[in-house]
């Protein structure tokens, strides 16, 4: 029917001298979907590979060619990896580290943001351009100092924060430059008025912050806490020169070190890699929009 | 004196005294709220920027202290055959890693940047790369790479190609983790080109459209100049990221075979926490950090005069 109602069409144009070109037959879906579909199977698959390969058993795994669909699902591995290494302690850990770690970024970098944005102050072009220049000096230079200072903190000021203890992840990243520049330049665009009509009120200056300041600055503050934690959540090289106990250590050191002792085992890390990933997976996915949406803005404002 | 009780206590607006006036100046608050934040960062980033420079004039472990050597670091740096090996190695990655992810991105964003069925699928799949760490993306990968019983050397036994010995090969190994790490950030470089594609207006490209221009000509005349903001950004992020690749060589190959994946950043964690010749590793430190401020600075030049600024 198509078939031959089509050159009809066709014909009739071509007769009345149509000087529209002929359209070219339309597939019934998009012909993006021939780039999305392959690129997906690829951006997923490893997702899928890991999970049947930790459902499998190890002759199953080691079978050549690769068995796609396991015959009996074993749940075992999962419960031989937890017996293997704590991996509840490790996501404990990074838990504890992320959140910590975002916590103290906010609270810090607001107020020094705040302060480098809004307060006239001796030192505070002097101090701006110093936490500038510390951004654009790669972790590789700082690393060697900062692991001598920890180790010299946790020996004569307070265990918890020296080598070997989570504290350690935490207080070098309590802070961090990007925050503090990346508040100060939304504060400064915000309208001054508030603030002043605040202060006439007779408000402090902190409770100008905390009242008037913070409830306009909730998205970015969303933003850099979603970076931060990303960053504090994926960190792998600080932990792996400042720990080296299996209880104080976050999941990629965690997962790394059981990859080191189990290199051959692959259902078995491939469980622990699968139990790594999942809660990451479901924070990501709660939270997607918050994620992209930080990332999004990184690329923008870096344009 | 009952007076002045009166007002404290019903906290009437009045004269401040001296110590109220300290407390509500800018410079007593200025100092009060960066002090916390600017003394971490004083301690664990500015300090060590200084003191890793001292130490690259010296040669320090842990074990005999410190000792000025003067250039001494720096010469070994120039003289090192690993150096030079792991400067190539680092070069060579960071040249296929950066075109190939903004290449990757660009595609799948463009493809993506409409209304289609299954979009959210897509969507989703690629955010998916943002979620997993460099550590899980490496395990899994060197299991799809296994050179006994890797699914891609099934792949490859199907559609007739030899096969391959993958990490375990000098001459392949790096191209592995070149594939690796392209697949774990395509999703970044998706989002970033998502979002300036969303800020190209749509009447420039049906005015391109009634000028005659099609599709392709539309895109690389229309909207690719439009994206070269967003495609200065990614060169320049993704190659600082490159230039400091560590954790997929630290978990796949520690740098072999035969050296063939030692890169700047982990031939400078091994100098400096396998080794612990920190003046050394410090050295090698500072001569990375020169080489990012060298291609950075060249890709802004570069990038200035190509790029495109709406405003």
């Amino acid at each position: 029917m198509t078939a031959t109602s089509a050159p009809v069409r066709g014909g009739q144009r071509a007769a009345n001298r149509d000087p529209i070109p002929r359209r070219r037959r339309r597939l019934p879906f998009s012909p993006w979907h021939f780039v999305l579909i392959p690129a997906t199977v690829i951006l997923l698959f490893p997702f899928l590979w890991l999970v049947v390969t930790s459902l499998e058993t190890e002759p199953e795994a080691l079978h050549f060619p690769p068995i796609l669909i396991p015959h009996a699902i074993r749940f075992a591995n999962y419960s031989d990896a937890l017996a293997a290494a704590p991996f509840a302690r490790f996501f404990i850990n990074s838990a504890v580290v992320a959140v910590t770690t975002v916590l103290c970024n906010l609270v810090l970098c607001t107020l020094a943001g705040y302060a480098f944005a809004r307060f006239r102050f001796l030192g505070r072009t002097a101090l701006f351009a110093v936490i500038m220049a510390t951004l654009m000096v790669p972790f590789q230079v700082t690393m060697i100092p900062q692991f001598i200072i920890t180790k010299w903190l946790g020996v004569h000021v307070l265990a918890g924060v020296g080598i070997n203890h989570i504290g350690a992840l935490i207080l070098p990243n309590a802070a961090t430059a990007f925050g503090i520049f990346f508040l100060r330049q939304f504060f400064r665009t915000l309208p001054v008025e508030y603030e002043e009509s605040a202060r006439v009120d007779g408000a402090s200056r902190l409770t100008v912050l905390i009242r008037i300041v913070v409830p306009l600055a909730t998205p970015c503050l969303a933003t850099l806490a979603a970076l931060t934690f990303l960053d504090s959540w994926n960190n792998f090289l600080w932990p792996l020169i400042a720990v080296t106990s299996t209880n104080e250590m976050t999941l990629p050191l965690g997962l790394a070190t059981f990859q080191g002792a189990h290199s051959t085992e692959w259902t078995l890390l491939m469980a622990g890699n699968v139990m790594s990933l999942v809660p990451m997976l479901i924070v990501f996915f709660i939270a997607q929009r918050y994620f992209v949406r930080s990332v999004a803005a990184t690329g923008l404002a870096g344009t | 004196m009952t007076a002045s009780v009166l007002r404290a206590g019903g906290r009437r607006p009045g004269r401040p005294t001296a110590m109220r006036r300290v407390l509500d100046s800018e410079q007593f608050n200025g100092w009060a709220f960066v002090t916390p934040g600017v003394a971490v960062i004083l301690l664990f980033g500015a300090a060590p920027i200084i003191w890793s420079a001292v130490l690259s004039f010296q040669k320090s472990s842990l074990v005999s202290g410190e000792t000025s050597t003067g250039l001494a670091n720096y010469r070994q740096l120039v003289h090192d055959p690993v150096v030079g090996e792991a400067i190539q190695h680092t070069l060579i990655y960071t040249a296929l890693f950066v075109p190939g992810t903004m290449l990757a991105g660009l595609l799948l964003a463009v493809a993506m940047n409409r209304k289609i069925r299954g979009i959210t699928i897509y969507r989703t799949a690629a955010y998916a790369t943002m979620a997993i760490s460099t550590i899980s993306e490496a395990i899994v990968f060197i299991w799809l790479f296994d050179p006994s019983y890797g699914i891609v050397n099934y792949a490859f036994s199907k559609v007739g190609l030899p096969q391959q010995q993958f990490l375990n090969s000098p001459s392949e190994a790096l191209y592995v983790i070149v594939a690796m790490t392209i697949w774990g950030w395509t999703g970044f470089a998706v989002v970033v080109y998502l979002a300036a594609l969303q800020g190209v207006p749509q009447s420039l490209l049906e005015a391109a459209a009634i000028d005659g221009a099609g599709p392709w000509r539309a895109f690389r005349k229309v909207t690719l100049p439009m994206l070269s903001p967003a495609s200065l950004f990614l060169a320049v992020w993704l190659t600082i990221n490159a230039l400091q690749l560590f954790d997929e060589v630290y978990l796949s190959t520690q740098g072999g075979p035969l050296n063939a994946t030692t890169v700047l950043v982990y031939y400078l964690y091994d100098q400096a926490f396998e080794q612990f010749n920190f003046g050394y590793a410090s050295a090698i430190a500072y001569f990375l950090f020169l080489v990012i401020l060298v291609i950075t600075a060249v890709q802004f030049w570069a990038g200035r005069r190509v790029t495109f600024y709406r405003s």
